[in-house]
């Protein structure tokens, strides 16, 4: 990730923009610096577009590592639309993400129309992102290491959720409680019994995909991250075999896991690294984790 | 005064809520029984439902096609894969036809593809059951509880198709076996077979062989989900005791069963080859067939079970020995997808709402501008192609015609060498005839006529025809310029289809067809001989030859009627051909 801070320091003679001998606050900003700040952060929202395929991206990410004040500049821009730089780099060019409210944001409405109503469908749509990126990031080194590129497939993670639901249904059972949920209260039923019981998939008349299916739902969500630029499709492998890329790693390590921690801590849920039923003892320790660490560090 | 203290006493326990409630193993029970009962309520719905389909249904006995459909899935389960649906639609429709035969065959497919689609619940969402039952605790009192489930599941295959598995509940309904551990099960059904068959039950004795794969299949479906999610992360799995001990387990079981089986299959071996009633033998043979399947699957599960340790030190050394963590991050899995998994669905929605809400990235919003609205809605819409692309014309290579004989001498030589039935004719009268023609074609028809000597008959019976070129060696040596060898009787052979009475097409003496068996084939060449200068000299002996030529590839083939299945068709002795004058001719 870029720094403006250490770069500013470590490379105060080569701000060409710098007014000579003074400060590079004190430079006036040009109508043209605001153009191409805005054209970089344009570039940004192409999310399938990479610096290394186009030239005039790849000169202004360069010059964003460079010049500090243009580095600002280029955050402010966009923050002002309503949009959270993750990382500018030549690897994932101007990471930028829409932020809560954002225009740019994407809606779960208008994502799946049943997720609006169904809440056991809202559930699912959602579930399947986050399954996507558990199964993508498997280990916590996977999601640290920036060279790391994560498969999946559509059959994968399908297969990767309904194991970890039988698991709990294996140990609810072993503590003997009752996982059926009361008839009046389907709130209370146990998430893991919403997706087990959903159907993996289906045969349909036009052999389509089974849209309610689990399949089908995470099949969509991969096709969603497909089009966000976060997936690249490898092969027909498996239901669709894809891999993962710098930017849905930032997307998933400094937004979404971060969000969604937040929102289990405040549901009083505090997640610690569970060494009983798993052959390898964690490596991670939960003390080391800070709600909100990941969040970017690009602040305006 | 003594009684009513005694009544009292016995009758204090009895006063509902006096005494703090028993929870445990009644209650516990009585759902299990409630669930087990719930599991078999799609076949009972069944038979319920099909007076509301349009037609006359009533005939077919629904819940038993849904068992067997239940049945066919079960034994094809595997390893891989489950079963087709369209298999299973086309094993299960020779059962629908049995129960109703005078029906047509849409009218079966209709039923089989129902109960199939019943038994999924294509209509709900879940493609599964939901059935509503009570608990009564201290604590909460009575509370109505949903309990889910599903008979037949549809999966992902590993190329996208989709199969049928049954479930556990499925297996459970249909064995019966509602709430029993897989290996004692199969235990106390083996013990009940060998007592079976000593006893010479053979078919209380299949069911139970039947009962004991399902319990096979059950017990390696366990072990394949397992290796499975070992595939894809070695913690989700306990590979510290679970897994070995399932594993040690069921080597065990593997090798005691197989030594058990390989036991039966000798018993049943005996059993069938000594039984005597023909319905006896065959059952025991079925008995048979179902005990080395079971064998095969143990062997499969063992080769599986061999494979297991391997393949978990290497998903070992690929997942937890790769490069070293360079700085904490987060465990997606553990630390957030496992405790959303475990919260109530209503808790769990705002955790994935959050993830998704920040995780599906930046969507640009779509601006319209009215000129391209106008446009975009004038527009015709394009017409779809509806069969593709148009396909190039290949650019073809004439290969050149390096075959011996042209088309016009392949019509020749078949047009020579097709002969009615009651005229069979000498080769050397057949080769002066073709030569007289085309001097390259006596060499077609005599490898045509060498052919002849060995028809396929096996083939031309499976295909249903009707005829079939035959040759016989009689003994008489070819007399020919060209071509040596056996002066071959050559005829056609007429065939009966199987189960169609014997001599169709035998205009002559009935008393024949049964006398043309193996014997008269040996007297063939004598009798040929001794008869020569007379007209009528071929085609008499010509049908026994033929007959037995044809009989004996057709036995193995599973003709029940020995030499019957092929019938030549016997000419009038005396009556001469029309062209046996043409031979003698020819040979003078």
């Amino acid at each position: 990730m870029t720094d403006p801070s250490s770069s500013s320091t470590s490379f105060p003679g080569q701000d060409r923009h710098a007014s000579p001998g003074g400060s590079p606050a004190a430079a006036p900003i040009t109508s043209a610096d605001v153009s191409d700040a805005a054209r970089l952060v344009a570039f940004g929202l192409q999310p399938k577009l990479l610096p290394a395929r186009d030239a005039e991206y790849a000169e202004l990410v360069r010059r964003h590592r460079e010049d500090p004040r243009f580095a600002s500049l280029c955050d402010a821009v966009a923050a002002g639309l309503g949009l959270v730089v993750l990382e500018v780099s030549p690897r994932a060019g101007m990471a930028v993400t829409a932020a809560e409210d954002s225009v740019f944001a994407v809606r779960m409405s208008d994502y799946a129309r049943r997720a609006s109503t169904e809440s056991a469908d809202r559930f699912l749509h959602g579930l399947a992102h986050l399954a996507i990126a558990a199964l993508a990031f498997p280990r916590p080194e996977d999601l640290a290491e920036d060279s790391y590129v994560g498969r999946i497939s559509v059959h994968g993670v399908d297969a990767f959720v309904r194991q970890a639901c039988r698991r709990l249904e294996e140990r609810a059972e072993q503590s003997g409680e009752n996982i059926d949920p009361a008839v009046d209260a389907p709130g209370l039923e146990a998430a893991w019994r919403v997706y087990a019981r959903r159907s993996a998939t289906g045969a349909t008349k036009d052999a389509r995909r089974l849209s309610a299916s689990t399949v089908g739902i995470v099949g969509k969500a991969v096709a969603f991250l497909v089009d966000s630029g976060f997936l690249q499709r490898v092969s027909d492998e498996a239901g669709g075999t894809y891999r993962t890329t710098a930017r849905y790693q930032l997307q998933v390590r400094d937004m979404a896991g971060s969000a969604a921690m937040s929102e289990l801590l405040e549901l009083g849920v505090v997640p610690v690294s569970d060494g009983s039923a798993t052959l390898v003892p964690p490596t991670d320790d939960a003390g080391e984790l800070v709600p909100g660490a990941g969040l970017p560090f690009h602040g305006v | 005064m003594t009684v009513s203290a005694q009544a009292a006493r016995v009758g204090t326990p009895a006063i509902p809520g006096a005494a703090p409630y028993r929870a445990g193993v009644t209650e516990d029970g009585l759902a299990r029984r409630l669930k087990a009962l719930a599991c078999t309520a799609p076949l009972h719905d069944l038979e319920a439902r099909k007076a509301n389909l349009a037609g006359e249904y009533s005939v077919y006995a629904m819940a038993e096609l849904g068992l067997t459909a239940i049945d066919l899935v079960t034994v094809t389960m595997d390893f891989d894969t489950g079963a087709d649906h369209e298999e299973v639609v086309a094993r299960l429709r020779p059962r629908v036809a049995a129960q109703a035969p005078d029906r047509g065959p849409a009218e079966h497919e209709r039923v089989a593809r129902w109960v199939l689609e019943s038994l999924i619940n294509v209509g709900s969402v879940d493609r599964g059951f939901r059935a509503v039952y009570g608990t009564w605790t201290q604590a909460d009192g009575y509370v109505r509880r949903d309990y889910d489930f599903k008979l037949l599941e549809e999966v992902p295959g590993p190329d996208g198709d989709i199969f049928l598995r049954a479930t556990d509940e499925a297996v459970n309904v249909l064995v019966g076996a509602l709430d029993t551990d897989v290996t004692s099960a199969q235990i106390a059904a083996e013990v009940k077979l060998e007592h079976l068959i000593r006893r010479g039950r053979l078919a209380e004795a299949r069911f139970a062989a039947e009962q004991a794969r399902y319990r096979t299949v059950q017990y390696a479906e366990t072990l394949r989900r397992a290796l499975e999610a070992t595939r894809r992360n070695v913690r989700a799995v306990d590979w510290l005791k679970a897994v070995p001990d399932l594993i040690d387990e069921a080597l065990d079981h593997v090798a005691e069963r197989y030594r058990h089986e390989n036991a039966i299959l000798t018993n049943i071996r005996r059993a069938r080859d000594e039984a005597e009633e023909p319905e006896h033998k065959r059952s025991a043979a079925e008995l048979v067939d179902i005990v080395q399947d079971c064998i095969r699957r143990h062997t499969q599960l063992q080769t599986r079970l061999m494979e297991a340790g391997p393949l978990f030190r290497a998903e070992q050394d690929r997942q937890a020995f790769a490069a070293r963590p360079q700085r904490p991050g987060l465990d997606l899995y553990g630390q957030l997808l496992r405790p959303v998994l475990e919260l109530p669905v209503g808790d769990a929605r705002a955790v994935t709402d959050r993830f998704f809400a920040a995780g599906t990235g930046l969507r640009t919003p779509v601006a319209v501008r009215l000129h391209d609205l106008t446009e975009l809605l004038l527009t015709p819409p394009v017409e779809r192609e509806h069969l593709g692309a148009e396909v190039p014309e290949p650019d073809l290579v004439a290969t050149p015609d390096d075959s011996r004989f042209s088309e016009a001498q392949h019509d020749a030589a078949a047009a020579l060498l097709d002969l009615p039935p009651d005229a069979p004719r000498r080769l050397s009268g057949l080769l002066a005839e073709a030569r007289a023609g085309d001097p390259d074609l006596p060499y077609l028809v005599a490898l045509l006529a060498f052919h002849a000597a060995s028809p396929p008959v096996g083939t031309a019976l499976r295909q249903g025809d009707r005829s079939l070129l035959v040759a016989i060696d009689d003994g008489v040596i070819l007399d020919d310029p060209e071509v040596g060898g056996a002066d071959l009787i050559v005829g056609t052979a007429l065939l009966a289809a199987e189960g169609e009475p014997q001599g169709v097409d035998a205009a002559g003496p009935t008393e024949s067809a049964p006398a043309m068996l193996p014997d008269a084939a040996f007297e063939v060449p004598l009798h040929s001989d001794a008869v020569r200068p007379p007209g009528a000299l071929p085609r008499a002996d010509a049908p026994g030859p033929a007959a037995e030529l044809a009989g004996e590839p057709a036995q193995p083939a599973g003709v029940p009627n020995p030499g019957g299945a092929v019938q030549d068709s016997p000419s009038e002795p005396g009556a001469p051909g029309p062209d046996d004058p043409i031979d003698r001719r020819n040979r003078a």
